[in-house]
């Protein structure tokens, strides 16, 4: 069956959407999510949709369900990389997902992760700010 | 019906020449247009008339028989709505073309009465047509012309300027309309991910009134941006407006805003974890008192 990956990066889940979303595959997506925030103790949640180019109110809400749920499980959700006319878009229907945190890029939203909830920082590892 | 074109075949000369004069006495355009340039296009368009004239349609000038005589038309009329002739101007060209086709007419049928009027009908009609045609030609020019330069005032008016490593400014002058918003929308979200910007300062310092409306889009700007992971401020609130927004209860509370744009920009440099030093044993005091707020300055 086709199904959206849930990686683990640390203590942070991350997921990608690279296909046209449909309502089986969000609903396993939100199963999955919740499943392994309380399997592996995550504290963030980072989702990418910059490859996702046609939007509706449906994956809009699933968006902020998915944030919704994590924040019940104690996690951090952060979207990233949305593009210009999904923003529009999202914005026409009336959507702002007030609940949900934004990033520019993925690199953007791990610092966004990082500095919220697990307590380090990212940097290089010969960096004396981080010693 | 051949007659009409074989009379003007026959009086050619005679006919251009009444009608240029003719022309030239109702309106004369020699600052848009020359002479030599006048003469050939009346050549030209009478050559198509005659040619078109010979076919059995003679009044129905979307055939193709007239195929030639309308390409004409068509160049010649959109030419002079992008000179900046008058409509009347435009449509007199062709209608000032009756007078002599019917002294052409008068003159070579003057055996039969019954003759002379069919002949000045199936003209009449014809040159109305063409002359309808020449002003519908016009019409839509002028029109493509001023949806053009809308869609280029639209760009002129809202540049994205890039202040610093991701700072962008938008400064909006004018009214904000749907259109526009849309516009301004766009255009900032592209140069957001052009440019991986985390912040945008949006300046209202040209916008002349604030209402409900322009703020609901000014709203809807900024939450697209936050969508996509930007921080918008809004800067350059002159006091009228503040009163009018909360006159209004306009809620933008959840926005920042500033009063100028200097002020915005300090801090989303502040934000960005940059500051604003000033060079050590530089003279001037006027580099210090530029960005005043948040930003620490180091006394050199």
């Amino acid at each position: 069956m086709e199904r959206i990956p849930v990686l683990r990066m640390g203590s942070l889940l991350l997921i990608t959407i690279q296909v046209d979303m449909h309502d089986k595959l969000a609903m396993q997506l939100q199963d999955d999510v919740t499943q392994r925030i309380s399997d592996w103790g995550s504290t963030g949640v980072l989702i990418d949709i910059s490859s996702l180019e046609i939007v509706d109110s449906f994956i809009g809400r699933m968006l902020a369900n998915i944030a919704g749920m994590s924040r019940v499980l104690g996690a951090e959700t952060v979207v990233v990389g949305m593009q210009p006319a999904v923003a529009i878009t999202l914005v026409e229907l009336g959507m702002s997902l007030p609940g949900v945190r934004t990033a520019l890029s993925v690199e953007a939203g791990m610092e966004l992760l990082y500095g919220a909830g697990a307590g380090f920082k990212t940097g290089r590892d010969d960096d004396p700010a981080e010693a | 019906m051949s007659d009409l074109s074989e009379i003007i075949s026959r009086n050619e000369d005679a006919i251009r020449a009444e009608w240029i004069r003719d022309m030239s006495m109702s309106v004369q355009r020699t600052d848009l247009i020359s002479k030599t340039e006048l003469d050939e296009q009346c050549r030209a368009l009478l050559t198509a008339i005659v040619a078109g004239a010979k076919s059995s349609e003679v009044a129905d000038v979307s055939s193709a028989a007239w195929k030639v005589a309308r390409e004409i038309l068509q160049e010649i009329s959109a030419s002079r709505a992008r000179q900046g002739f008058s409509p009347r101007e435009v449509a007199t060209f062709v209608l000032s073309l009756k007078q002599p086709l019917f002294t052409a007419i008068r003159k070579d049928l003057a055996k039969s009465q019954e003759k002379v009027f069919e002949a000045v009908w199936s003209a009449t009609e014809l040159l109305e047509s063409l002359a309808l045609f020449t002003t519908e030609v016009y019409t839509v020019t002028r029109e493509e012309l001023i949806s053009r330069q809308q869609q280029e005032l639209l760009e002129l008016s809202t540049p994205v300027v890039k202040l610093w490593d991701g700072i962008l400014a938008l400064p909006i002058i004018g009214t904000l309309d749907s259109a526009r918003t849309q516009v301004v929308m766009e255009n900032l979200l592209q140069t957001v991910v052009a440019t991986n910007s985390k912040y945008a300062i949006i300046d209202i310092t040209g916008v002349p009134t604030v209402d409900t409306l322009v703020a609901q889009h000014l709203l809807k700007t900024i939450t697209a941006a936050r969508l996509m992971g930007a921080e918008c401020i809004i800067s350059g609130v002159r006091p009228q407006i503040a009163q009018t927004i909360v006159h209004l209860g306009i809620n933008l509370e959840d926005v920042i805003t500033k009063a100028k744009l200097s002020d915005a920009f300090a801090l989303a440099l502040d934000k960005s974890g940059r500051m604003v030093t000033r060079k050590s044993g530089a003279a001037g005091a006027a580099t210090n008192a530029m960005l005043p707020g948040p930003i620490n300055k180091r006394e050199g």
